[in-house]
């Protein structure tokens, strides 16, 4: 006979509701818990000079919680447009920032910086790449940023001004993705920005000559929607003073 | 067996109105994104959409990789839970959990790891870069490697679960009448569990025409090369959203016709 055992289901049962009950608590909790949450949408290529920004915006503002979303311009732009909560809008290119403005969910934006291309390759340079002609050697594996996303749609300018046809084997879809493959030694050379070199120990960068090289300026905005228009007209004043500045221009950033 | 017996099993069988709520709020986790997909969806310019060369493609990629996953997890999968159901050795239950590491892990995860262990500078592809001048990342091959590391564990442990629900009695008697351990396995132990075999194949298949994060950190991206479905709809989505709705209306085509179809035919069966 098959008898059910008792006290088997309202256990599980009640394990379900007890963790749906923290789960709930946890979630009222985290909204609460800090003063001020300001949401920073950031393109990838910031992540080390935003992380130095967030250390001291919050030591100048004590009570204050700088939250980080980093990641391809166009990635943020989509997820802002789709109404992901963001207070701040950081775009490594005019186009994407652009969209999100005529979009209506982010307005006056400024450009605070400014950086180049640079040719990124392995310590050791395996490949012997010498100049951005290498790029279309079909023997050298080449990574490029994925097209719509900043450093991919200006990677492709530079090589069109260079008269260079790239032999890709990938289009990855951030910079930082891109550098990472260069830096494991997975790619023989990836096209990224100054900044990304300079903040890498295991890549070497080749400068891209001026005629062909691009230079990108990086706007900010505050969004319309988000929740605390206070703390990002804070945050995005931040970025533009004296000491924000100070932080991009060490991390290989240009004034604009 | 009187009728009123049989009126109680049938209400009894039934479950409550509370199940029936809750079950129908399960659902919408699944129908909502649905319909937010097809709200979305440009249905004038689909016909055009679906005929660029970066959806024939993605779909021709996603189509070798899911079906290549498949197949290997066929050959090296089934053994592995074979050995894991009736095998008894020291460390089985480490092993169980290293198969199902690949279900907890991040897939992008797993991709960086695959390019550490099998890159061009890592532990296993450094020195066969060396003797063959093989590179295995940013190749179809390597979309196929982290596809069947994702995908491999739902194969085994449907497998090894169906292994350990059937009764040894049978392959007992098999072999006491003189079939061999081959004759044993082939006749009686694989077609005893086919419906789970055939279950746990779909289910590893779907998983793995959905991968995304561990081909795209392992194999690149590379239309042609190592752009799948969902690599096209990730790069889509950032530059032409239309091409990306199409993509991926593709995905919930494909993959729903085989399921329906297919999962109805051998769930029945079994």
């Amino acid at each position: 006979m098959i008898r059910p055992r008792r006290g088997q289901l309202p256990r599980v049962a009640l394990l379900a509701f007890l963790a749906l009950a923290l789960v709930a608590a946890a979630c009222s909790s985290g909204s609460t818990t800090a003063e001020s949450v300001i949401l920073v949408s950031a393109a990838a290529s910031l992540t080390n000079a935003f992380a130095e920004i967030e250390t001291a915006f919050e030591v100048a503002n004590p009570g204050v919680d700088v939250v980080l979303n980093l990641g391809g311009s166009s990635v943020l732009r989509e997820q802002i447009l789709e109404g992901a909560p963001a207070d701040v809008f950081a775009s490594a290119d005019v186009t994407n920032m652009n969209l999100v403005v005529s979009g209506g969910v982010a307005d006056s934006p400024q450009v605070f910086a400014t950086n180049q291309l640079q040719i990124a390759v392995p310590l050791g340079n395996p490949g012997d790449v010498t100049g951005i002609a290498d790029l279309a050697d079909e023997q050298l594996l080449v990574g490029l940023c994925a097209s719509g996303v900043p450093c991919g749609d200006l990677a492709g300018e530079a090589l069109k001004r260079a008269g260079v046809a790239a032999a890709v084997d990938t289009h990855e879809p951030n910079v930082k993705a891109l550098l990472t493959k260069v830096e494991s030694g997975d790619l023989d050379a990836g096209v990224v920005y100054v900044t990304d070199v300079a903040g890498s120990e295991a890549v070497t960068g080749i400068d891209i000559p001026a005629s062909a090289n691009v230079t990108a300026g990086y706007p900010i905005a505050a969004t319309t929607g988000g929740d605390n228009p206070d703390g990002a007209a804070a945050f995005v004043a931040f970025v533009l003073s004296a000491d924000g500045q100070a932080i991009l221009a060490r991390h290989g950033f240009g004034t604009p | 067996m009187t009728d009123r017996a049989a009126e109680v099993r049938r209400k009894a069988s039934r479950p409550p109105a509370l199940v029936m709520v809750l079950a129908l709020a399960g659902l919408a986790v699944f129908v909502v994104p649905l319909l937010g997909l097809l709200a979305r969806t440009p249905w004038q310019d689909l016909p055009q959409l679906l005929t660029e060369d970066v959806v024939a493609d993605a779909l021709r990629l996603s189509l070798i990789a899911s079906l290549g996953a498949t197949a290997i997890s066929t050959v090296i999968g089934v053994p592995l839970a074979l050995v894991l159901a009736r095998v008894d050795f020291p460390g089985r239950p480490i092993v169980r959990g290293l198969v199902l590491l690949p279900l907890v892990i991040p897939p992008v995860v797993g991709g960086a790891a695959l390019l550490f262990a099998l890159g061009r500078r890592g532990v296993i592809g450094a020195p066969l870069y060396e003797a063959t001048g093989l590179v295995l990342p940013f190749s179809t091959w390597g979309v196929i490697i982290a596809t069947t590391f994702v995908a491999m564990p739902f194969l085994v442990i449907t497998v090894e679960g169906a292994l350990r629900n059937l009764d040894p009695r049978f392959e007992g008697a098999a072999a006491s009448l003189g079939a061999g351990r081959w004759t044993v396995l082939r006749r009686v132990t694989l077609p005893m569990i086919a419906p789970s075999l055939a279950a746990g194949l779909l289910l590893t298949w779907a998983r793995a025409l959905g991968e995304f994060g561990a081909t795209i950190t392992f194999a690149g991206n590379l239309q042609g090369r190592t752009q799948t479905l969902p690599l096209a709809v990730f790069v889509a989505l950032e530059s032409d959203r239309d091409t990306a709705v199409a993509l991926s209306l593709i995905m919930v085509a494909i993959s729903l016709t085989v399921l329906v179809v297919l999962r109805e035919r051998w769930w029945r069966s079994g």
